[in-house]
């Protein structure tokens, strides 16, 4: 594990002043002050590995997440691709509950909506969910990218926090806690 | 509101929607609070939308503003992935809970626990300090286990800053009920996700802030998917408000410099108590 704590080892290459160790916990916090009140100017402090390819994978992620959520969105409210609830009738029913909005529109719930993307005459308002449900789920794959990275450095914990936190949006994605299916 | 929601033509409201979202965008970085904060109470008081969906487009707004930042942040060592990990699965869990119980309870009493809880956050800001540099003497023994530590410049003197948090236990406790509420109100909850990263923990104001974000990338995306298998996300809401934020939000940083933080940050306050005010008046029948 990288351990880069005030009173810590410090990093290889690293410019910040080293904190002795100290005898007493109010000797601990005289040091701790003094080591971040006396550093100094420094080059950037490189971050570890893991988080900047998670950042990497964030970043295109999102991009991608952002241009087909605008795209799709511009394809809908042009009327580019036929909706599947009549844009008219939208001000009459985005004032119910989720309940009744689907009762009177038929809309699918859960993965249903891939049915109406995947079609012959994909439906402009379900085609819209593509860009949201991208950004949704964009965080499991960098997460899941990770593990690698974290069993290399025999990081257990971290494997194991990356894959729980993974398992916890999918299991939220799946439908299966959360109804629709 | 509902009846003159559906006299207009249906492309008024989502303009209207992306002109605020825009103007939100604009005034919350200056304030310091998150978008999605003041997404709920705003557009759930003022437009004709149902709670349903203003919760699922708020999880949205704070999502996207959340992974947009999140690579800068990360890469400065404002957010740690490290410090976020551990506190992200168990917000994350804890929102499927709150989305699921917040779709299942009448409207009008989430209308009313939501204008409590924007009270609640008023109070807050207007109450919470903030420690720049908290001291962290020693770390606890989960702390150090997981190596909850980190190094970041710090933009205002320059200097290399190293730190490191306690009280790992508790701050785990306090996610899981942050969570909750995240998933339940589809408000972003930086407001107490920074408190308890800063005050309670010991990090870094920056780091909080920065890291609170990463968090909040991680539970709103498990509390956004409860709203979409529940279909209470309607594109034609919730695109133009994302896209209206973001945008705000650029302009927001390039103003920081000209605009004073706290007038906008007093003006928000002010907004913020209105619209929590509206809320429970709604959720009461008073003012419906």
């Amino acid at each position: 594990m990288k351990q880069s704590g005030p009173g810590l080892p410090p990093e290889p290459g690293s410019t910040a002043p080293v904190a002795r160790p100290a005898a007493t916990p109010a000797a601990a916090s005289i040091a701790t002050k003094a080591a971040t009140a006396a550093a100094t100017p420094a080059p950037a402090p490189q971050q570890s590995a893991e988080q900047l390819r998670y950042a990497a994978l964030l970043d295109v992620c999102t991009r991608v997440g952002l241009v087909v959520l605008v795209l799709s969105f511009a394809a809908y409210a042009s009327g580019l691709l036929q909706p599947h609830v009549p844009l008219q009738r939208l001000p009459e029913l985005w004032s119910q509950p989720v309940a009744s909005y689907l009762a009177q529109t038929q809309t699918p719930t859960g993965w249903g909506w891939l049915q109406l993307v995947f079609t012959a005459q994909p439906r402009g308002d379900v085609v819209g969910l593509l860009g949201i449900a991208t950004l949704a789920g964009c965080s499991v794959l960098c997460l899941l990218a990770l593990v690698p990275h974290h069993l290399r450095r025999g990081d257990k914990a971290y494997v194991a926090l990356c894959l729980a936190e993974a398992a916890v949006v999918l299991l939220a994605a799946s439908g299966l806690v959360a109804g629709g299916h | 509101m509902e009846a003159a929601g559906a006299a207009v033509a249906w492309w008024v409201w989502p303009l209207a929607l992306f002109v605020v979202c825009f103007l939100m965008g604009i005034v919350a970085v200056p304030a310091g609070i998150g978008g999605g904060t003041l997404f709920v109470p705003i557009v759930g008081s003022f437009f004709p939308f149902h709670l349903d969906f203003v919760r699922g487009a708020g999880l949205l707004v704070a999502l996207a503003s959340a992974l947009s930042a999140g690579p800068t942040l990360l890469r400065g060592g404002l957010a740690s992935l490290r410090l976020a990990l551990p506190l992200a699965v168990l917000a994350s869990a804890s929102s499927i809970g709150g989305a699921m119980l917040g779709l299942a309870m009448p409207a009008h009493v989430v209308q009313v626990l939501l204008g409590v809880l924007v009270l609640g956050i008023v109070a807050l800001m207007f109450t919470a300090k903030k420690s720049e540099f908290p001291d962290v003497p020693q770390p606890d023994a989960l702390s150090q286990a997981l190596a909850l530590n980190g190094i970041f410049i710090d933009g205002a003197s320059g200097r290399v800053v190293r730190w490191q948090v306690h009280r790992t236990v508790p701050g785990l406790v306090l996610f899981l009920g942050i969570g909750v509420l995240a998933g339940m109100f589809g408000i972003g909850a930086g407001w107490a996700n920074v408190p308890a990263l800063n005050l309670l923990m010991g990090a870094p104001v920056k780091v909080a802030a920065g890291t609170s974000g990463l968090v909040l990338s991680l539970v709103d995306s498990s509390a956004a998917w409860v709203y979409i298998n529940r279909g209470a996300v309607l594109p034609m809401i919730a695109v133009p408000s994302v896209v209206g934020m973001m945008l705000g939000a650029k302009i927001g940083a390039r103003l920081l410099g000209v605009l004073k933080g706290e007038v906008v940050r007093r003006l928000v306050i002010g907004v913020l108590l209105f619209a929590g005010l509206r809320a429970l008046l709604k959720g009461l029948g008073v003012w419906p």
